[in-house]
Order: structure tokens, then sequence, then C-alpha cells
């Protein structure tokens, strides 16, 4: 009974956020707020993979990218007028541009996926790692569109007449995507499907005995996983209007695992309070000295070390 | 013909420096269990204290121990203080608490030394060329980290097979738990490879100074084509590691040296450097899929852990 009181509070919270904002004069706080929303999806997705279905993936920032990519790209033939190769037209529909970002991140992690299952333990980390790193060089290569620098949009893409310039509606369009998100997982995870991938991940034989193919579930998850951090990577290039190699960098995989493990292997909202930790962690560290990543490192130290569950065990201990 | 066997030294070179990386790592994951990312940051630690050193008395010879000491000390710290409380947590964590080291050594780094690059100076005795073919000129330091990383290999494959810390190693990659069944102290074996492992990359970081600059950031450049080789040559083979190793070095310098004039035949310029680049900096990478879908456990598998 506590628990949906105490989310229905948060969400009210959270949609009052940019008028409190607004008022207590910080405007720096609605773009933060968004990004902390983006980066939760993207963690719960990860998690997804991770926590649940048991895969560590070390590539997911991959996905990250590729979702950021999609729309950049587009945005950029539809703007140019030129169609991709004389033949597509590009687009700046964010009702295209989400799905179709959406659909190419799960092909890539289908690809991805379907080599890298056939391996396990480090080397499936290991693996991994190397797709995202291919597809990391390969963009820095594309001079086409933007190599190192990135690609920057003159403007958001178009939803319903909205202006996702303003960073107040951007937020809102985020928060109510998030919202649709975290309750479709919850859904899925607490399906027979999601139920079979906590088994496999508990025991992968025992299920195998059992006679259910496991190659075929992990695949399904590790896609879906792909598909989710792919959204949120629309979303970013949406968000900051930019996007480039560096989304795809090892070291956001990183951050993107850190923040599952902030706020809780395989639990639902844990990815999103990581999320919210680490990036606020981050602001706060960086407005008080410039040498925050060596704040940053030790914290973490401290997390990884003496916490084992994340921010989200520590939640319910205290309850 | 010259422009090829001087692409391959230089690859060879390049080979020998993910060696001794690789070499530390592939113990160090073969006999602990533990990935870890920090080894890039003994590396750099090296490279600091060395360099430091070496600018303080005036002479490359006496950084060159500075170093040694400096990431073997790292190295040991590292052991006690942290990777001693993950050997039986998941790899998750290991990742994460090794991440975590590498930003804390990046930004404790520019702490001390600022962000700018530093420059180690040429040991005087081999700042020329030598001719090593007629018409073929060769740095002669490029020829000394060759042969330092050779005899390193030989010294660290005779410790291997024919003493006995090295029969405890190979039993700790085959077996972990009956190494310890068998009484052995097994902590301090431990610490001695993390030691020896952190030693190599602090070698390998003060050798390459002046060749590139010693900068914050450098342990993670090689630290991912280190792991590549580790795991193309199969864990906690140090055979594995030095064929991989070499290999890649090769691989990996040619292409780069090659590839975008290749290209430059089908497109212009600008685009066949960034195109080739893009590809050649995929390729160690492309190469390790490839060896992983074919031998999941690398050429040189080791016992079953």
């Amino acid at each position: 009974m506590r628990q949906p009181v105490a989310i229905l509070l948060a969400l009210v919270v959270l949609a009052v956020l940019p008028t409190l904002a607004a008022w207590a004069g910080s405007p720096a706080t609605v773009p933060l707020a968004t990004r902390i929303l983006i980066y939760g999806i993207a963690a719960a997705s990860l998690n997804f993979a991770l926590g649940y279905g048991g895969m560590i993936s070390f590539g997911h920032a991959a996905f990250f990218g590729i979702g950021g990519y999609v729309v950049a790209i587009l945005f950029t033939h539809w703007f140019n007028e030129a169609p991709i190769f004389g033949l597509i037209p590009g687009t700046n529909q964010l009702l295209i541009t989400l799905p179709l970002a959406i659909v190419v991140s799960g092909l890539f992690a289908a690809a991805i996926g379907a080599l890298s299952l056939r391996t396990g333990g480090v080397q499936f980390i290991m693996i991994t790692l190397a797709f995202a790193q291919m597809l990391f060089f390969l963009f820095v290569s594309l001079k086409a569109y933007g190599g190192e620098d990135g690609l920057s949009m003159r403007r958001p893409d178009a939803f319903l007449g909205l202006n996702l310039r303003d960073r107040p509606t951007m937020y809102y369009l985020t928060l109510v995507i998030t919202v649709l998100f975290f309750a479709g997982l919850r859904r899925l995870v607490r399906s027979s499907f999601g139920t079979v991938l906590d088994g496999i991940r508990q025991n992968e034989r025992r299920m195998e005995a059992l006679g259910i193919a496991t190659y075929r579930h992990k695949l399904f998850a590790f896609i879906l996983s792909g598909m989710g951090v792919g959204m949120a990577g629309a979303l970013m290039a949406n968000a900051m209007r930019y996007v480039s190699p560096d989304m795809m960098h090892w070291s956001r995989s990183g951050e993107l695992m850190i923040m599952v493990i902030l706020g809780g292997t395989g639990t639902l909202l844990g990815p999103l309070y990581g999320a919210a930790a680490l990036l606020l962690l981050e602001t706060w560290l960086a407005g008080w000295t410039e040498h925050w990543s060596l704040g940053e490192g030790l914290v973490l130290l401290a997390v990884v070390m003496f916490s084992r569950g994340g921010l989200i065990a520590l939640l319910r201990r205290r309850t | 013909m010259i422009l090829i066997i001087e692409q391959i030294l230089n690859g060879l070179q390049y080979g020998v420096m993910l060696f001794l990386l690789a070499a530390g790592l592939t113990l160090i994951f073969g006999i602990m269990g533990v990935i870890n990312l920090a080894h890039g940051s003994l590396y750099m630690v090296g490279a600091y204290a060395g360099t430091w050193f070496a600018a303080l008395t005036g002479s490359f010879w006496l950084g060159l121990p500075a170093a040694l000491i400096a990431a073997a000390l790292a190295g040991a710290a590292l052991e006690l203080l942290v990777i001693r409380r993950l050997y039986h947590r998941s790899h998750l964590d290991q990742v994460l608490a090794t991440f975590a080291i590498i930003l804390i050594a990046n930004e404790s780094i520019t702490l001390l030394f600022g962000r700018q690059p530093v420059f180690t100076l040429l040991p005087e005795a081999f700042s020329g060329s030598v001719e090593l073919l007629p018409g073929l000129f060769y740095p002669a330091y490029r020829l000394l980290i060759i042969v330092a990383g050779l005899l390193v290999a030989l010294g660290l494959s005779l410790l291997i097979t024919r003493t006995r810390i090295g029969m405890l190693v190979r039993a700790g990659a085959t077996n972990r738990e009956m190494v310890r069944v068998m009484g052995v102290d097994i902590r301090m074996l431990y610490t001695a490879v993390f030691g020896l492992g952190a030693l190599l990359a602090g070698l390998a970081g003060y050798l390459t100074g002046p060749i590139s600059a010693v900068q914050v950031g450098m342990g993670e450049h090689i630290l991912l084509p280190a792991f590549v080789v580790v795991v193309i040559g199969g864990t906690g083979s140090i055979r594995g590691a030095f064929v991989a190793g070499i290999t890649l070095g090769v691989i990996d310098t040619c292409l780069r040296a090659f590839l975008p004039d290749l290209l430059n035949l089908m497109m212009p310029v600008a685009q066949a450097d960034a195109l080739g680049l893009g590809i050649s900096s995929m390729g160690i990478y492309l190469l390790m899929a490839i060896v992983l879908l074919i031998r999941p456990k690398g050429l040189f598998p080791v016992g079953a852990t």
C-alpha cells in the first residue's frame, strides 16, 4: 500500500518541477532533470539485460549512439533536402524518427546479440565491448556525418506542434515517455517471459533441462534492452540537439553500468535512482571543483566496496 | 619494400608493448579471476614516476628503476587495499571498482603534474639510427624497446616454465581451488603476481615515454587493445599473450600505415584518410570478434576454470 503512495507523490513532485525551478530561479534544473530521466531509461534498459538476464554487456553505449544518430541523420537529410542515398527522404517528425531509432537499434542489438551470446563470461563482456568500439570508430570515420566532431541539429524534431526547444516542454514529453516506459518495463518483468529470464540468470542449465530455449530468450531480452537504450539515445539527441561518437565511447557504457549498480541491479526503479544519483553528484562536484572526477571515483569505489544492492537496498533497509 | 619492413618493425615494437601489458593482465585474470581495468593506470604511474625522476636526475637510466618501483608499489597497494576484497565478487563489481580507480588515478596525476603532456628525454646512446639493411635506417631506441620486450618475454617464459613460482602460477591458472587445497599461501602468490604485472606495466609505460607523450589518459588508450590481446590469446596464457600481442601490433600498425593509401586509389584523399583510420581502428576488434566466434576461449586456452 505504501509504495503506490510514494510513487504518486514522486510523480506529483516531478510534474511541478519546472514550476518549482522557475520559482526558485534555477533554470539549469529542468535540463538536468530531463537528462536524468533519459539516462534513467537507458540504465533501466541495460538493467533488463544485465540485472534480469545476467548478460553483462559492456557495449550498450553503442545503442545509445545509434538511437541518437538515427534522429540526427534523418534531420540532416531533411534539413538539406537531400535524400539518403538519393532514395530515402529525411524527416524531422518525432513520430517517425523515434520509432525508427528504436527499430534500428533493435536490429543492431539483434546482430550483436546473436553473435555475442555464443560466448559467455568475460568473453561476453569483451565481445560486446568490441562491437561497440567498432561502431564508435565507424562513426568517428564517417566524415559525411561530422566524424569526430559529431552532428548538431538546428532544431529538435517536430511533434504535434509542440515546441520541443522550450525546455519545460521537452521535459514533460520525456517525463510522459519515462512513465510509459517504466509501466511497460514493469509488465515485462512480471510477465512469464520475465520469469523465464530470471530463471535463466539463476541457473541456465536447469532452465535448459526444463525444455526452454535459453539462447532465444536471452537474445530477445538483449534486443529489447538495446531498443530501450536506443530510444533514450533518440530522446537525448532531441534534448541536446547534438550527437557525437562520444555517445558510444566505452566509458559511456561504463557510466550506464555504474548507474545500474549504484541504484540496484535487477530492480525496476533502481537504475533511475542510480542515474539521478550519479548525475547529481557530477553536477554538484563539478560546481565545487574542477577535479570532480576524483570525488566521483572515490564515491563509486566506496559504493562498490561497502554496499551490496545499491541505493534501493539502502532505501528498503530504512523503511 | 623498405617502407614495409619499417612498418613491420614499428608493429613489432607496438606488439611488444601490448605484450608487456597483456602479460600482467592475463596472469591477473587467469589466476585471480579479476578483470583489472586499472592496469592502464599502473602503466601511466610508471611513465610519470620514471619521467619525473629522469628529469630530476638528468638520466634516462635512473628513471627506469624509479618507474618500476613506483608501478610495483602502486600495484601492491592496489591489490592490498582494493582488489583483495573483489576476488569473490562478480565481474560486474570488479569492472566498476577498477573503473573508479581509473578516475581516481587520472585525476590524482592531473593534480600532481597538470594536464600538459610530459616528454621523456631519450637516452643519448640510443638517440641515433641504425642501418639494419642497406638503405634501411631504423631508430635505435625503438630497436631497444623490441629487444627489451623480447628479453622480458624470454625471462617470463623461463620464470613460468622453470621455477617453483611459475609452477604455482600455472597451477593457479588451471585450477585455483586445487592450489589452495594443496596448502599454498595463495594470498602471497596473488600479491606477488599482481606486483609483477604492475612492474611490467610500469616498464611498458616508461619505455613508451620518449616515443609518445606521457599524459593523463595514456593508460586507457592502450588498455583496450591489451585486453583484446588477452582475450584473443586465451586468458591466463603468457604464450597466447605473446603471439596475439605481436600479431595484433603488426596488423594494427600496417593497417594504419597502408590502408589510407590503398583506399586513396578509390576515393579522394580526405575521405580515404578518415575511412582508413576508422577501419584500421576497428581492425583489432573485428579480429577479436572473429576469433571469439570460432574459438570462444581464445587461441591458447588454459585449463578449465
